[in-house]
């Protein structure tokens, strides 16, 4: 019963987390209709932000997430111009944007691992707070629910944006009907852009407490993330970045479930989760019903 | 002009099989003498098998236009079912290869439902489970069957040179394959079908059975290619047969010299292994960066690859 009570409070926060790590590959799919590949690497980069700003300017970690959401913007609006609007005139954008973003994923893992070496890196336990805060008698770190805490606002923010700006209003008309937003005169570069933007951002500020859910951040993560983010994407439905956090749960409970029980096979958990999904229901958990909020 | 071009095609025919035939000739020829002059026979072993690996996900993208990211799964399937065979039975191990094969093919069928899935969701889906075939054989709770972590050791059979020749066979195979794909009517229907599935249904196409046809040829080369791979290094770990590297080179490969014709994979093969072995093995963030600069290039400039710069200038490329 204790067991079970830790694996479910900790699926819980686990799967908060990681909502925030497949928010930003939604949010681009949802808009655009391409696939970022590289996001586990723009997160594993958001992980390397974190250690520089701790470790090499001894500052404090949660310091990364307005720098992220600057790097996000002076990296994410000329890749955006370079490559989305070419992509978009295309014959197949979805399977093309699919293999060039694998491209630039793979020339980020190299120049991180060029920048910072193969070594695994971690933050200090203490720097979010050393203790560890308790809650139906289940203690888990101070950083856990600092995770938690900033994936939730984040995606409290994202509801607002959608539901109280005129931005957000075009940007869910664009999500779900791109011609009819074209032709009434909505801005979708404005609105695409934003999303771009955004969806870096968000994979860069989730990078910052990789290296305290995980343990530690290095190069190599970043395909391991990508697979983990899309099949937390795919869970919740693809294309409704709100509801990434039904899939968000449902990985993290699994993952902890797996752990505490059998923990050898926990690592395969995303990936059959992700197999039994697609072939059982494409459209994810929510569907198209309730495409958003 | 569509009437020429299509008696262009109908007398083409009987030049395409002489064209295979030649280029399966002078396959044959520059790989047994390679190993003459060249000293480093496992460089040219592991060329063959990534020309192979290009080719056998050729015949899946460049005729149906599904890209299977996770087609390392069927390389290392082949690889442990060819050792598992050696280790426990006493069959030869040519057979021992071709179970392998076999093996890969079978898997093809147990992941056949995923061709229900269009574009992106089949790549994602196909690399979730070849992920999952990686940590069910690496699982240390397996250990007694697939030697877990640890790998396996086929030392017994090691023969670099009679698997040098097997591998050199399985290539022919592959790129005859292509070559029949590129020529005959199967390879029309498959590309009539990429083209567009619901006009090809209508004219009479099974559809379904195509791509399943060619799915199971892909995972079927990819199995004896792992086969012969596993023969040729004979002690592996799990990593080794199942790094998410063979897929991604594949693609690259394939993409580089140009998908949907028969040499495209063999040329990209060819160079960008001979460019990886000169500057990637000692660092390969090097090769990483510069292959990741290359799809980038290609998917924006270049989408038919190396080999669409000689078809833009009309050149007939097979």
């Amino acid at each position: 019963m204790e067991l079970l009570a830790y694996a479910v409070i900790g699926g819980i926060l686990y799967g908060i987390f990681f909502t925030l790590v497949g928010l930003g590959l939604n949010l681009l799919f949802g808009v655009m209709r391409i696939i970022n590949l590289a996001h586990g690497q723009f997160i594993v980069l958001g992980g390397y932000l974190a250690w520089t700003i701790s470790d090499r300017l001894g500052l404090n970690p949660l310091w990364s997430i307005p720098l992220s959401i600057l790097c996000a913007i002076v990296i994410g609006w000329p890749l955006y111009r370079a490559v989305v609007p070419r992509l978009q005139r295309s014959d197949d954008p979805e399977m093309l944007s699919f293999i060039l973003f694998f491209g630039i994923g793979q020339m980020l893992t190299a120049v991180t691992m060029l920048l910072f070496g193969a070594d695994q890196r971690s933050l200090p336990e203490d720097a979010l707070g050393s203790g560890s805060l308790g809650l139906f008698g289940q203690e888990f770190p101070d950083s856990w629910w600092w995770a938690a805490g900033v994936s939730l606002t984040a995606l409290a923010l994202l509801w607002l944006y959608f539901s109280r700006t005129r931005l957000g209003y075009a940007t869910r008309a664009v999500m779900s009907e791109r011609d009819e937003a074209i032709a009434t005169g909505i801005d979708v570069r404005r609105v695409s852009t934003i999303a771009f933007v955004a969806g870096l951002a968000l994979a860069g500020i989730a990078g910052a407490f990789v290296p305290y859910l995980l343990g530690s951040v290095s190069p190599d993560l970043g395909d391991g993330l990508t697979t983990t983010a899309f099949a937390i994407v795919i869970i919740g439905s693809l294309g409704n970045p709100l509801g990434t956090i039904v899939g968000g749960l449902v990985f993290g409970l699994g993952t902890m479930l797996m752990q505490t029980y059998y923990s050898s096979w926990s690592n395969v958990v995303p990936y059959a989760l992700l197999l039994i999904i697609v072939l059982i229901r494409p459209s994810g958990l929510l569907g198209k019903a309730v495409r958003l909020a | 002009m569509p009437n020429s071009t299509s008696t262009q095609n109908v007398s083409a025919k009987p030049n395409r099989l002489r064209t295979s035939i030649i280029l399966l000739v002078v396959l044959t020829a520059v790989f047994l003498v390679a190993p003459h002059l060249y000293a480093n026979q496992s460089l040219v072993f592991t060329i063959m098998t990534f020309i192979v690996l290009a080719q056998g996900l050729n015949l899946l993208y460049g005729f149906t236009g599904y890209l299977p990211f996770g087609y390392v799964g069927f390389f290392g399937s082949g690889a442990y079912a060819t050792s598992l065979l050696v280790l426990h039975t006493h069959l030869p191990v040519l057979a021992c290869v071709a179970g392998g094969g076999l093996a890969a093919a079978l898997i093809g069928v147990i992941l056949g439902p995923l061709l229900r899935l269009s574009g992106a969701y089949f790549s994602i889906a196909n690399l979730a489970a070849s992920q999952i075939l990686f940590f069910v054989v690496s699982n240390p709770d397996l250990a007694d069957i697939t030697g877990g972590p640890y790998g396996l050791k086929i030392e017994q059979v090691y023969d670099p040179t009679a698997s040098y020749y097997c591998m050199l066979v399985v290539l022919l195979i592959a790129c005859g394959l292509a070559a029949y794909f590129r020529s005959s009517g199967f390879g029309m229907a498959l590309r009539a079908i990429k083209q567009d599935p619901v006009s090809a249904a209508m004219a009479g196409l099974n559809v379904v059975r195509h791509r399943l046809i060619a799915w199971l040829v892909s995972a079927l080369i990819a199995g004896l290619a792992g086969g012969v791979y596993a023969w040729g290094i004979s002690v592996f770990y799990p990593d080794a047969v199942f790094t998410l590297d063979f897929s991604v080179f594949a693609i690259v490969f394939a993409l580089f010299g140009g998908v949907g014709t028969v040499i495209g994979p063999i040329v990209g093969a060819s160079l960008l292994y001979i460019l990886y072995s000169a500057i990637g093995i000692s660092t390969p963030q090097y090769f990483q960066l510069i292959y990741g600069g290359l799809i980038v290039l290609l998917v924006l400039f270049l989408p038919g690859g190396l080999l669409s710069l000689l078809q833009r200038r009309g050149i007939n490329v097979f």
